[in-house]
């Protein structure tokens, strides 16, 4: 495995960057580029509130003051022929988690519940290399009563996508597609052997091309080096994506990333502050593992540095926080839940 | 296929170790059903605490560790059986189902 990086930038060094930061990004809306974000990931301690706070007034000023509120829900869980080996739904680990359907009445009933916190968006996920024929029948058929009873956006997270497919969904509604890289170019291959990372940029692009927004996000904490960290910021903002769910490493027992420690809170602030820096106008969106590797505190240091979305209540197998706690917390800082926009 | 010997263990949720206090009177073996391998292991007679083989990670103080992570995650394992439950999670609650012992849902 990797080892990380662990040089910080001297104090004077560090704030040059966050001046450079604050006229290019700030100002003029263009990224920090790969060798800016290392910089970034490099800040000392005593920066790091410096950077939040630029973080944030970019946020503010290329996003708006909204923030996107989103439930996610699997319809096909665990059994996985894939071995990304962060995951527990891999049906190739020794993972205590079990393969099981969601029903449609359940899934329809989780969209309202979903919809009745105020969240606009509502991804349905499946644990596959990609979708079958049964798969898809079943979401066509999901989409359609989700459609009938609930006003809320539809995404989708299955896996590689055909060209027929991604067709199949722009069509049905699907309003944005779900499907990340993960991690860098670079490290791609230490975690996941059975597909490519090309292979993971080929669906990216047909769904962009097809007209769907795409959600690409990041998993960090996995061992990648702070390069590596900046390799796969500067390789999401390439591909432009409408939203980047950040993901903290969840270290799940029976995955080969088991015994990975749990990533250091003040890396993760620097990595939420670098996210935003090169995606200027993306809608960053806290996601899986922020409970554990910030605490509490961590949703509110987000919010006020560069994060404008947040994943409400569980997870896919793992829970979040009470979705009431994020919900008051918005109230509080004053940060208007985005309303819901049919985009298609 | 079921190959529960008599017991009355109590199990962790999470790592499906035994919890302190339980008694065994015989050895626990692969649960199966369908030809798959859903629960059980191998758990010595009388060995309290101890951590099945078949669960590497389950820890063999009290489980505290495993408590604190259920407040982050549903359990897995049945707390009667050991067998491993069907787990559903929404974003506003979770089920576990064993097939032996029923739902348990929050
Ligand atoms: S493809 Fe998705 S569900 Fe399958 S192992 Fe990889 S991350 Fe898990
Ligand atoms: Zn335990
Ligand atoms: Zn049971």
């Amino acid at each position: 495995m990797t080892t990380q990086t662990t040089h910080r930038t001297p104090a004077g060094a560090a704030y040059a960057i966050l001046d450079i930061a604050r006229e290019q990004v700030l100002e003029r809306g263009k990224g920090l580029n790969e060798a800016q974000l290392v910089e970034i990931l490099q800040l000392p301690d005593e920066a790091i509130p410096a950077a939040m706070q630029l973080a944030h007034e970019v946020r503010l000023k290329h996003c708006g003051e909204d923030v996107e509120v989103e439930g996610i829900i699997s319809i096909k869980t665990g059994g996985c022929p894939e071995d990304c080996h962060f995951c527990s739904q891999s049906g190739l680990f020794d993972s205590p988690v079990r393969g099981v359907w969601l029903d449609i009445p359940e899934l329809v009933k989780a969209a309202k519940e979903t919809a009745a916190t105020g969240a606009t968006e509502f991804c349905i996920v499946a644990a596959v290399r990609g979708p079958d024929i049964k798969l898809m029948n079943q979401i066509k058929f999901a989409i359609d009563r989700i459609n009938e009873e609930v006003e809320i956006n539809i995404a989708c997270s299955l896996g590689m996508l055909n060209q027929r497919q991604v067709d199949q969904l722009a069509e049905w509604g699907v309003h944005r597609y779900n499907h990340n890289l993960e991690t860098a170019r670079s490290y791609f291959p230490e975690v996941v052997t059975t597909h490519s990372y090309e292979e993971r940029l080929d669906t990216c692009n047909m769904v962009k091309a097809a007209g769907m927004e795409l959600c690409c996000g990041a998993l960090i904490g996995m061992g990648e080096t702070l390069e590596q960290r900046a390799e796969l910021a500067a390789q999401l903002a390439a591909l432009e994506p409408h939203e980047v769910p950040l993901n903290f490493l969840n270290p799940r027992p029976g995955t080969p990333l088991e015994n990975q420690g749990i990533m250091d809170g003040k890396d993760a602030l620097r990595a939420i502050a670098a996210f935003r820096l090169a995606m200027p106008r993306t809608v960053l969106r806290y996601a899986g593992g922020r409970e554990l590797t910030l605490g509490d505190l961590g949703t509110r240091e987000g919010l006020l540095g560069g994060i404008n979305a947040v994943i409400v209540g569980n997870y896919l197998t793992t829970l979040g926080r009470p979705a009431t706690a994020d919900l008051n917390l918005l109230v509080e800082l004053n940060m208007p839940i985005k309303e819901l926009q049919k985009t298609l | 296929m079921t190959a529960i010997g008599a017991m009355q263990a109590e199990y962790c949720g999470h790592c499906g170790g035994t919890v302190a206090g339980a008694l065994f009177e015989d050895v626990v073996e692969d649960v199966v059903e369908d030809g798959t391998v859903i629960g059980g292991g191998t758990v010595r007679k009388g060995t309290n605490g101890e951590r099945p083989t078949s669960h590497p990670h389950s820890t063999s103080d009290s489980h505290q560790g495993c408590q604190q992570r259920l407040a982050m995650e549903p359990p897995r394992y049945c707390a009667q059986c050991r067998r491993r439950m069907k787990v559903q999670v929404t974003p506003l609650g979770w089920s576990a189902e064993c097939s032996r012992h029923g739902r348990v849902s929050r």
